[in-house]
């Protein structure tokens, strides 16, 4: 008689398929999983305890350590709050810049998730196409604020750095590059029939289970459900440009997939958009007190970062420091409908399940 | 010591900070240039000054003189942390200057700090202040609620929030199909976009709950953010929620004292709830009963004390 027993398996947290340091417990029966438990907190920092002996200023740094991809969202969604909260106004330059370096992010974020995504289930070359381009953001957002990955470029009331001579330039014959780009890596891999047999059909969930588990972004408008911050709760400037919001219909690892290939290419209209208009001069620091002193009470702001919904409370007593400041981080919210997807499937989909829920450790643990 | 000059002592150690950044550089891991380019540049640096004339030292130089530049490295980084040091110094003593003052007007305050790390749920200190609150917010709350609403809503000459029918209807139904006293506090947070807030009585919150997600009018089926608060006299657990259909939100708040802090789990209501709830429950020690999985989540499972309480003191300084 051939013996069988579970297995129990443990993926992480050093692992790279895993994105960072995520861990997770996996028990099989031969290569099913039946159960599977998420470890989380190898990354934790306690940025929400480190904040409160903060003052405004000095924790716009800390949020570009949460979602390391997408720095300036995380910039954004801080200084949004604390400015909605003391009713500042930003000047329309520093705006502009904050909308372009929040939409090359965008394209920069799902580059990082395309490439890393496809050599997460064997295809080696996108990544090193999708790095090449991502590198080109990189260098104009180096040229902008000196930093590749952890910017620190917004402040309360605008931004820290002026475009600097020649810059919407760039970024205007970048974005023409990136389109033709695009539509090279959707020949190059969309329709690859391996790519379609691994995520067609995986990790399915209907509109009803997203929307019970808090699911935001692609993960969320992959089964249908048209809910896009920037065009359902408009912040910045995204009521002046016309942009889609690409859906899904089957709620899938593929549908998923072609969400996001659909949002660069959305980003980089509204960045065509915001390229022409951008306007000629003007300030990019709004009148901001010289300590920032956001009145009693509390704010939840909330916007559309490449992950989804990252929202930003603040329980303010009229000090320079938040009393409490707490962050609703996408990846952390998203992940917790993995354990339901992988009960059932082979061991070989966690990777792709994984990756399709397109997570950044940093902002899981905090 | 002026707020400004406050600040710059403070700045050494978010350089630092920043200077450091572990995980963002080997997260990046597949950025081994950048992340060698950007190491290396203070090192090019120092070369100059130590050098006098770079233009000569080429390549074979710096290998031979690596000790004097390491010695010159380490003598920069102390003489930074001493800086760092000095600040940090400064403000400790205008922070003891102020904790002193503070502990003049409101000795319990300073006295719980002291001994906080040791216990997790069950603090001695914390208790007296903790006890007295939500005795009184309880006592305050029927009195204050509903004539309060009611004053609210009729004289005030300021035009009235848009969302204002919202919150009333909200308040109607939670009383009429909850509780009468379901409600402590309505109100309308008009820098927040005029969210509806209300604050539902701790034992009627998982009724509450159940009302707002199943109800056709409010049809809350989307839970945004579960956030903890601690106010030192009490906690709060605040729910932001939203109805992806019609695009209306609510946050509701529940309040709960510090010494047993208990919110009912709205997981079996919105699943988002999971994650959240054991999050707040490791950080601030909230429980949730009727939680299907309780446990820490960020924190290791043998730590003491929840990290985010106001009155936490590490068990162990060094960590």
């Amino acid at each position: 008689m051939i013996r069988t027993e579970e297995l129990l398996l443990n993926v992480g947290p050093q692992h790279p398929s895993t994105h960072g340091v995520f861990r997770i417990i996996v028990k099989l029966d031969g290569e099913i999983i039946t159960e599977a438990t998420p470890v989380m907190g190898y990354l934790h920092r306690g940025t929400e305890k480190l904040a409160e002996n903060l003052n405004f200023t000095q924790i716009i740094p800390y949020t570009d350590r949460m979602d390391y991809v997408s720095a300036m969202t995380n910039n954004y969604v801080l200084v949004h709050a604390v400015e909605k909260m003391m009713g500042l106004e930003v000047p329309e330059r520093a705006e502009f810049l904050r909308l372009i370096v929040m939409e090359l992010q965008r394209v920069a974020s799902h580059m990082v998730w395309w490439g890393t995504y496809l050599l997460d289930i064997g295809a080696l070359s996108p990544f090193l196409y999708a790095f090449s381009d991502r590198e080109r953001i990189l260098q104009l957002f180096n040229e902008l604020c000196g930093a590749r990955l952890t910017y620190n470029y917004m402040r309360v009331g605008g931004v820290k750095w002026d475009a600097p001579e020649g810059w919407i330039d760039r970024v205007k014959q970048f974005v023409r590059d990136m389109k033709t780009k695009l539509l090279e890596y959707d020949d190059l891999a969309s329709g690859n029939e391996i790519l379609l047999s691994r995520i067609k059909g995986v990790g399915t969930y209907d509109a009803q289970t997203a929307i019970d588990y808090g699911l935001s972004g692609a993960n969320l408008r992959s089964t249908g459900v048209k809910w896009d911050l920037r065009k359902n709760e408009p912040y910045s400037l995204y009521s002046r440009f016309e942009f889609d919001v690409p859906v899904g219909k089957n709620g899938d690892c593929y549908d998923r997939y072609l969400v996001r290939m659909e949002e660069m290419r959305q980003s980089l209209r509204i960045l065509e958009q915001a390229l022409e208009q951008f306007p000629e001069g003007g300030e990019t620091m709004g009148k901001v007190p010289r300590v920032i002193r956001p009145p009693v009470g509390e704010i939840y702001v909330r916007i559309e970062s490449p992950r989804g919904e990252i929202g930003c409370y603040i329980v303010s007593k009229g000090k320079a420091e938040p009393f409490r400041l707490k962050f609703r981080r996408p990846s952390f919210v998203n992940l917790q409908i993995l354990p339901k997807l992988l009960v059932g499937e082979s061991m070989t989909n966690l990777v792709t399940i994984l990756g399709g829920i397109d997570i950044v450790l940093g902002e899981v643990d905090c | 010591m002026s707020e400004e000059e406050k600040q710059e002592g403070a700045r050494p150690e978010g350089a630092r900070a920043e200077g450091a950044q572990p995980e963002g550089v080997r997260a990046e891991g597949a950025q081994p240039e950048g992340v060698r380019a950007e190491g290396a540049r203070p090192k090019a640096e120092e070369k100059k000054q130590t050098e006098g004339s770079p233009a000569e030292a080429e390549a074979p130089v710096r290998r031979k003189e690596t000790d004097e530049e390491k010695a010159a490295r380490r003598k920069a980084a102390f003489e930074a942390r001493e800086a760092a040091k000095a600040a940090a110094a400064m403000a400790a003593a205008q922070a003891a200057k102020e904790a002193a003052n503070a502990a003049a007007s409101a000795p319990a305050a300073a006295h719980s700090a002291a001994p906080g790390a040791a216990s997790a749920d069950g603090q001695a200190p914390p208790g007296a202040p903790g006890a007295a609150s939500p005795g009184a917010a309880a006592g305050a709350a029927p009195g204050s609620s509903r004539p309060g609403v009611a004053a609210d809503a009729a004289p005030p000459p300021p035009p009235p929030s848009p969302n204002r029918p919202r919150l009333d209807r909200a308040v109607q139904l939670l009383r009429e199909l909850v509780a009468e006293d379901a409600v402590e506090e309505a109100e309308i947070n008009e820098p927040n976009d005029h969210l509806p807030t209300i604050v539902v009585k701790n034992e009627r919150w998982s009724e509450a709950a159940r009302l707002f997600r199943s109800h056709p009018e409010l049809n809350t089926n989307y839970l945004r953010n579960v956030s903890g608060v601690d106010h030192e006299t009490h906690m709060e657990v605040v729910y932001h929620l939203l109805s992806l259909d019609s695009g209306h939100g609510y946050a509701l708040k529940v309040r709960t004292d510090r010494d047993t802090p208990q919110v009912a789990s709205a997981t079996p209501v919105w699943q988002t709830a999971n994650w959240n709830e054991r999050e707040i429950y490791d950080l601030l020690g909230i429980d949730f009963p009727g939680h299907p999985d309780l446990r820490r989540i960020m924190m290791p499972d043998d730590w003491v004390g929840h990290p985010l309480r106001k009155d936490y003191a590490p068990l162990d300084s060094e960590v």
